[in-house]
């Protein structure tokens, strides 16, 4: 049996998330990974933003942070590039990077600098009671789309591909052995990784949607999550109400922070020249 | 406990004379002060500011970044910060309104950085070449929530760079961001200075945990209400927020500890008002009214007052090297012996709602000012002289 607790600030248990929620899944799932990779714990920094997710930061026994809103990006950068050995892994969820923070997750991605970022998506904001997020797919209710939700949507992951990030992959919950796979190799990716997750929020979208229970709502992801190499042979009307899981995207570009260090080297070299 | 950030040990070691702008110079003076990471991004009249650093920082091993805001700039500087480095970042009006949200952080995590706001023409985009005064308020109330903040306002080039390195001991010693009030005219004006020798500069470091891991309190109070600060990466792993939060560093809801933490982050600073609060008195001996004034306003105030004299007026001057936490003890006792204060400053009376505020109604407090984006003609600050005399 994994021992979770040697990683865990036990002292600030029971967790703040509802019954049900995916939240917990991935953490224990983050912790899984970095456990294979032996990575020493003082050299973990655990960076998040604001909401149910970012909570996660404080369960963990690393260098972690609880940012502002949507700005855990510019603080895991700044950690980075101060301190370019340490391992800075990104918790945010689909408001605090997609909505509030998109700007910096674009050009995280864009610069490629060496984060991992797990982006746990629950369709909605959580934390102040179930409004719509940019991922809240279309019709879909939520607090604030009582109608149902008439703005298109965000492909996270898509997102993170264009702007140039190094390695970008999606999961579920439900399949949270892929997930500790998909979170070592983000780890592992010397630049911008995004391992987005699809994580059931029973309290807020489960209910404002009729989801069902926390059990229904993993099932649906087991039903709807379809892998890269399946999705190759299906046809656009069968990926309809579909979305894809595993590696979508390997492109490894130089990486921010090791670049500048080559600049410092250099110049180092010509004033020792000179 | 004795403490100094006053950045000269010795005055008079001196490097050969050069000339410099206001904003060089606190490039130079954020190198010579230790600082390794500089986050920002371009907007005049700072962009020089950065300019150099990108030229300088990896010269000497430190990293510069062009970020995609201000907002991700104070994040970035923040995040440096809490790795151990000294950082900073420079901007004016628009940029300064942006890093409102992470000032708050620092002030709220107590992270040590250093915000340069050269001030531009305001409100919104205003006068982005032009210099103003407008952001005095800004400085200190700009962030949510009551929070400390220290700011200082250099009047010369030379100034501009021991502010800069003091800027940095302070926000070490207190573990505060220091916000740093260049104007227009200060950061783009060349003066010929004599910079003092870097070996003739005292550098303050941030308190460092004594403790082992287990027993750190990342906030714990102490003495002098500073909690030692552990960077990332040496063994202490905790945890920073900007929630309310107790000792430990994490968050909390009871109320005692909520208010007994802020309260701490606000003695830690008066605790330590002597060494941070500074004030340049000039002529002020004998004199019957008293010219409060600052940044570029106080040059041409300094001119003013000599014609003053020329024609017998007794005038003096109150500079605020500091002007947050205000000077109100150094108003108060100058009050006693003037019979009126004036104020100019290139805003509608920032500072002189603190100095009116000090002065209690004991004498007039006369406001002289200037929003169209001119300095102040030491004639304009002349006239209302002899008008108070």
């Amino acid at each position: 049996m994994f021992d979770y607790q040697s990683y865990l600030r036990l002292d600030h248990f029971p967790l703040i998330w509802c019954p049900g929620c995916g939240n917990g899944v991935v953490m224990k799932s983050m912790l899984r990974a970095i456990d294979n990779l032996r990575l020493p714990r003082d050299q973990v920094c655990v960076v998040s933003g604001i909401g149910c997710s970012s909570r996660l930061s404080g369960y963990l026994d690393f260098n972690t942070v609880h940012t502002t809103h949507g700005r855990a990006l510019t603080f895991a950068t700044g950690i980075k590039m101060a301190k370019p050995e340490l391992t800075v892994i990104v918790v945010t969820g689909d408001g605090d990077c997609t909505a509030i923070g998109g700007n910096h997750f674009i050009h995280a991605a864009r610069r490629n600098i060496d984060l991992t970022v797990v982006l746990i998506n629950n369709l909605i904001y959580g934390m102040t009671g179930g409004q719509h997020s940019p991922t809240t797919p279309s019709g879909s209710r939520a607090s604030t789309a009582p109608f149902g939700n008439s703005e298109n949507t965000f492909n996270v992951s898509g997102l993170a591909i264009a702007a140039g990030a190094s390695f970008v992959a999606r999961s579920t919950t439900y399949h949270a052995q892929q997930c500790d796979k998909l979170i070592e190799r983000g780890i592992q990716t010397p630049g911008f990784a995004l391992i987005e997750i699809m994580a059931a929020c029973p309290t807020s979208f489960g209910r404002a949607n009729k989801a069902g229970s926390p059990a229904d709502m993993m099932l649906w992801q087991r039903d709807h999550a379809v892998t890269a190499q399946r999705a190759e042979k299906m046809s656009p009307e069968e990926l309809q109400d579909k979305f894809t899981i595993g590696v979508l995207a390997e492109n490894p570009r130089p990486e921010c922070r090791a670049e500048y260090q080559k600049l410092i080297d250099r110049l180092r070299e010509q004033e020792a020249k000179a | 406990m004795t403490r100094s950030s006053r950045p000269l040990t010795d005055p008079s070691k001196r490097r050969p004379p050069r000339m410099l702008s206001g904003n060089e110079a606190c490039a130079l003076a954020a190198i010579d002060a230790g600082m390794r990471f500089y986050a920002g991004y371009p907007i005049t009249p700072s962009s020089e500011i950065a300019e150099h650093l990108a030229n300088w920082l990896p010269r000497v091993g430190g990293v510069f970044i062009a970020m995609e805001d201000e907002i991700a700039s104070m994040g970035a500087i923040i995040g440096a910060s809490l790795a151990g480095t000294k950082s900073m970042t420079a901007t004016s009006g628009p940029g300064f309104s942006l890093m409102q949200e992470n000032i708050g952080y620092a002030s709220m995590a107590e992270v040590p950085v250093v915000v340069v706001n050269v001030m531009r023409g305001g409100p919104s985009t205003g006068l982005p070449t032009s210099p103003a005064q407008g952001d005095v308020m800004q400085a200190r109330w700009g962030t949510h929530g009551d929070h400390p903040v220290i700011a200082l306002t250099p009047y010369s080039v030379e100034e501009t760079y021991e502010a800069t390195v003091r800027a940095f001991n302070l926000s070490e010693q207190y573990r505060v961001p220091v916000i740093l009030l260049l104007d227009e005219v200060i950061g783009h004006v060349n003066e010929k200075v004599a910079l003092p020798e870097r070996e003739a500069l005292r550098i303050v470091e941030r308190p460092k945990p004594e403790v082992p891991p287990e027993q750190y309190l990342p906030y714990v109070d102490t003495p002098t209400g500073v909690p030692p600060m552990a960077p990332f990466g040496a063994g202490y792993r905790y945890h920073v927020t900007g929630l309310a939060h107790d000792e430990t560093g994490f968050q909390t809801n009871d109320p005692k500890v909520i208010d007994a933490q802020l309260r701490r982050l606000h003695r830690k600073l008066e605790l330590g008002r002597h060494d941070i609060v500074e004030v340049d008195e000039f002529l002020l001996d004998d004199a019957e009214i008293g010219v409060f004034a600052y940044g570029s306003s106080a040059r041409s105030a300094r001119r003013a007052i000599r014609l003053a004299r020329e024609k017998g007026i007794r005038v003096g001057m109150l500079r605020p090297k500091t002007m947050w936490p205000f000077p109100d003890e150094e108003v108060r006792a100058w009050t006693k012996r003037l019979r009126a204060w004036l104020v100019p400053e290139m805003n509608l009376g920032q500072a002189a709602h603190e100095v009116e505020w000090a002065v209690a109604g004991a004498v007039p407090v006369r406001r002289l000012g200037r929003v169209d984006g001119n300095l102040f003609h030491p004639n304009d600050i002349l006239a209302a002289i002899e008008e108070l005399a």
